[in-house]
Order: structure tokens, then sequence, then C-alpha cells
């Protein structure tokens, strides 16, 4: 098949950028859409010409590096399913593909569609942690955890920290992820020392980094390659009162 | 003390208050609904509803569910404007195409329009207001009795209004903005405060948009339903409009009209069979009951 690409393209972080048309002909419906994005830069490369970055790691849907927003929504047309999942029996032939970078003013753009995702380990960093002794390994099995709290976290905690939330969100809104991380140790025992502390500094940190507030599109769930529900911010948002009330 | 104001104007508290703010308002909608179905009862239905909302308490009630309500207008719009100044922040460049995801997305012409049918609402809100709460009163010769104590009839006023093809075709076209701004408003304001969970939610989105179309069709059907079914009751006669112990020379209950409220507004649109309202009013005798005149 062959597809017709509209790509952004910047040559840097604070200059300005464009959507550049290219054709990529003999494409395989098989292939990834990161893929193919490969073979077009073989051949800009052997045109002489600078190959559009982009970011990708594991290539199987477990790391949360790929991110592209492509026909204006995040990971692209598929739900539950990362941009290097994504087949290009998803498009049609002769189709024409516009790919941009996640855009929100909390991921400043790097370079083509990369983009600098360091806020949301800052938001980590603020609260998304466990206290635990050092030393040996802890018993297995020690602090015992209800198979339903268990899974219940799991769910939580299948976020990749990919970023399409913020890119797929109106209001470019870090909710899910910041819920996620939230969500994820409040349903364990582990994460109980810190439940109050991890809400308040978590969602301030969040919007330290300037993104937006979530006004419940829900657009985030259904671009998550996790598909983590909204049900998550709402924890977020008990989570964050109840410590409220607590340290008032 | 400051800790918690410094909580309230994070993103989380802030929805919170919003969330808080609009749910109120949402009841309040709800209370007007089952209120303004009285009017398709009777007259003396009505006006006993406005004569309990004005007893309740003796009058206190009113005043601070009026104070209450206003205060969640101002809230509500206040942290809105907030929230949708926050977001042209937090994305300077927009994409170049902009899709929709579909699936388990909620975004919707409604829930991306909030900023618009807001404003829309708080403006019909404020002219509501000064077109009946404070429009012709006792002193336009709008008077009624309900359990022996002489009131404003506001009935005939509602009535008359409904009347005007005009008027009803504002207020439809108002209520159905609302019902769009209820349509993402009520499920969104139960998720911002925490209160919907995983089983739960579908149904709590359902049931409110569900509710969110219940309201607007009931605000839309009781004008339409006076414009083609009732017609306004004939003004009472001037001379028998005061049923009070009071020297006969008081010609049209034409007394002082608390100034502790509001100042009879003139509105723009007069009742058209009014008893030429006399502006400068007789010193005359107070009748002995009156837990406030205008509503
Ligand atoms: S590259 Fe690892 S998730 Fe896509």
């Amino acid at each position: 098949m062959n597809v017709n690409l509209l790509i952004w393209r910047q040559d840097g972080p604070d200059q300005p950028g464009r959507m550049a048309p290219y054709t990529v002909a003999d494409v395989s419906p098989d292939m990834s859409i990161l893929e193919m994005l490969d073979i077009l830069n073989e051949q800009l490369t052997a045109r002489g010409e600078r190959p559009v970055e982009f970011d990708s790691d594991c290539r199987e849907g477990i790391c949360g590096a790929c991110g592209l927003v492509i026909n204006g929504v995040a990971h692209g047309p598929r739900s539950a399913c990362t941009t290097c999942e994504l087949r290009m029996r998803s498009f049609r032939d002769g189709e024409t593909i516009a790919i941009e970078p996640w855009r929100a003013n909390g991921f400043p753009i790097i370079r083509d569609l990369v983009v600098d995702r360091s806020a949301f380990d800052r938001i980590i960093t603020a609260g998304g942690y466990i206290s635990v002794n050092t030393g040996e390994a802890p018993d297995a099995n020690s602090v015992p955890i209800g198979k339903v709290a268990a899974e219940l976290a799991m769910d939580s905690a299948a976020c990749i920290g990919c970023g399409a939330c913020v890119a797929a969100c109106p209001n470019a809104s870090a909710s899910l992820f910041t819920a996620a991380k939230i969500a994820q140790f409040a349903r364990l025992p582990q994460g109980q020392l810190e439940r109050h502390r991890r809400a308040l500094r978590m969602v301030e940190q969040m919007d330290a980094e300037g993104f937006g507030d979530c006004s419940n599109h829900g657009e985030c769930e259904a671009v998550c390659p996790k598909a983590i529900s909204i049900e998550t911010i709402a924890i977020m948002r008990r989570e964050y009162l109840r410590a409220t009330v607590k340290s008032a | 003390m400051s800790q918690l104001i410094a909580h309230a104007r994070t993103s989380v508290g802030r929805k919170a208050l919003m969330a808080f703010t609009g749910l109120g308002l949402v009841l309040f909608v709800i209370i007007h609904l089952i209120g303004n179905l009285t009017l398709l009862m009777s007259a003396e239905a009505f006006n006993g509803y406005t004569y309990l909302l004005k007893r309740i308490g003796h009058g206190m009630f009113l005043r601070f569910a009026e104070a209450g309500l206003a205060a969640f207008f101002i809230g509500h719009a206040y942290t809105g404007v907030q929230v949708w100044r926050k977001r042209t922040s937090a994305r300077a460049d927009r994409y170049f195409r902009e899709g929709d995801a579909g699936g388990a997305s909620q975004k919707s012409l409604a829930s991306r329009t909030m900023i618009l049918t807001g404003p829309v609402l708080l403006v019909f809100v404020i002219l509501h207001v000064l077109h009946f709460r404070l429009g012709p009163g006792e002193a336009q010769g709008y008077v009624t009795t309900v359990h022996g104590v002489e009131m404003r009839d506001l009935y005939r006023l509602v009535i008359e209004q409904f009347n005007k093809p005009f008027i009803v075709l504002l207020y439809t076209v108002v209520q159905l903005f609302l019902g769009f701004h209820l349509f993402h408003g009520i499920w969104s304001g139960l998720q911002s405060l925490g209160w919907t969970s995983k089983p739960w939610l579908p149904i709590l989105i359902r049931a409110s948009r569900g509710l969110a179309v219940v309201l607007a069709v009931g605000f839309v059907y009781v004008p339409v339903h006076i414009l083609l079914f009732i017609r306004p009751p004939a003004p009472p006669p001037v001379a028998e409009a005061v049923v009070e112990p009071g020297p006969p020379t008081a010609p049209a209950a034409e007394t002082a009209a608390p100034a502790a409220e509001a100042p009879p507004a003139e509105p723009a649109p007069t009742p058209a069979p009014t008893p030429a309202p006399t502006p400068s009013p007789p010193p005359a005798p107070t009748p002995p009951v009156r837990p406030g005149v205008l509503l």
C-alpha cells in the first residue's frame, strides 16, 4: 500500500515548525507505523535530508517511550494500543495520515515528534514512592495483600507513563497519569504511610508543571494504551480531598 | 486556614469547588422545576407554594436560600472561568488535526461548550430574576390572598408573561442551553468530587444525562403548556383587591412596598391589563401580616 504523510517538522525546542508532506510507497499492511517511519527515514537519509525524529524503545507496547498523535488522536485510531503496536492495516491505501507530537506546555517539543516528558518524572519524584527498609530483601508475603486489592492496584499500575492522556486531553491535563500513580499506592498496604502526603504533593507538582485542569471529558481513558479508567481520577480526588480534611 | 485556601486553588480543589457549587445549583433547579409544575395545577397551588416559601422560618429561609444561591452562582462561574483560562495556557500550540478517540471517551459537544453555555445561563438568570423576582408586584396590582394573607399574585404575572410567544421562545431556547450544560455537568460534578467508582460510573453517567434531559424537557414544557392552554386570570377589581381592616380611603392596596427588599423595578414588559398603577402611594396604614411582598 502507499500512504501520504503530513509530519510535524521542527528543528529545535523554540523553533517554528510546520506540517511537511511525504509519500511512502510499497508499505506492508503488517508493518507498524513506526516501521513505516523507519522506511521513510531511510529514504530521507539516502536523499541527504534530516530524518524524522521520534521516540521508541521496546516496540511491543510495554515501555511507554513511543507516542504520536495520528490523525488527531493520541496513539492513533485503535483503542488500548500504543503507537508502536499500531499496524498499517489500520489505514486505507492512499490515505493521508497526519502525524504530530504530543502537544502540551508541560511537554515541550525537543525536535520533530520528540517531546520532553520529564515533567512526569518530577511528578513521580514528588510522591510516587513508598518507604522500605534497606538491606536484605524483605521476606515474600511478609505484608499480606488481598487478591482484590492487588488486582485493583494493578489496574492503575499498568500505566506506562507514555503521556497520551495529556496529549488527548482538551485541557492538556495530566490527571490520568497522576491519578494512576496515586491510586496504585493508595490501594496497597505498602502505600499507606505516605498516603496523604503523596496525594497533596503529586497534585501540587502536576499543577506546577503547567498541565491543565481535568474537565472530565474522558478522552484520556479512550486513548490510554492500558485502558486505565477515569475512575482512577475519582480516586485521586477522594485521596486529595481526604488529605485536605486530615491536614486541616 | 491558609492551607485550606491553598488546597482549594489546586486543580483538584478548584474542580471540587466547581462541582460542589454546580451540584448545589442542580438541586435548586430540580426544586425550581417541581415548583413550576404547580403552575399547571391552579392559581391556588402556585401561590400557595410561593406563600410556603416565604413563610418557612418567618421568611428567613428565603433570604438564606437566595444569598446561598447567589454565592453558588458566583463561585461556580469564577472557578469555571479559571479552568477555562488554565486550559488555554496549558496548550499554547494547537493540533493541526483534532480528532475524537471515541470508545470510552465522554467528550461531547456539551462537554466542550461548558464555557459558552455557562455564561448564557448566567445572563439568563439575571434577566429572569429581573423579570419575575423583581418584576411587578403588589404595587402594580398583582395582589391575591393566600390563607387569609394578602400577598403578591405571582401566578397571574407568570401566566401573563408566558402568554407572550416571544417570552416562551426565549425561555425555551435558554432551557435547551441548560439541558446541554447539565448533560455533561451533572455526572462531571459527581466525578470531580470523587463520588464515582467503577461499576457505578457508566450508570451514573447515563442517569445524570437522563436527569439533564428530564429537567430541560420539564422547563420547556411548562411555558409551552401555559402558552397553549392557560389564559391569564382577570386582574382583581381595584376596590376589591384589598380585603383588610383599613380605612376605605385606601384605593388599590397601594401601601408601602417593603423597601428592605428590592425596589419595585419597572420591568420592560409591563402587563397590559393592569388597573393603572398609581406610583405615589397615599399614606395608608399597612396591613397587619405581610411576610415579604415580592417573590
Ligand atoms: S515503544 Fe515501548 S511502548 Fe511503544
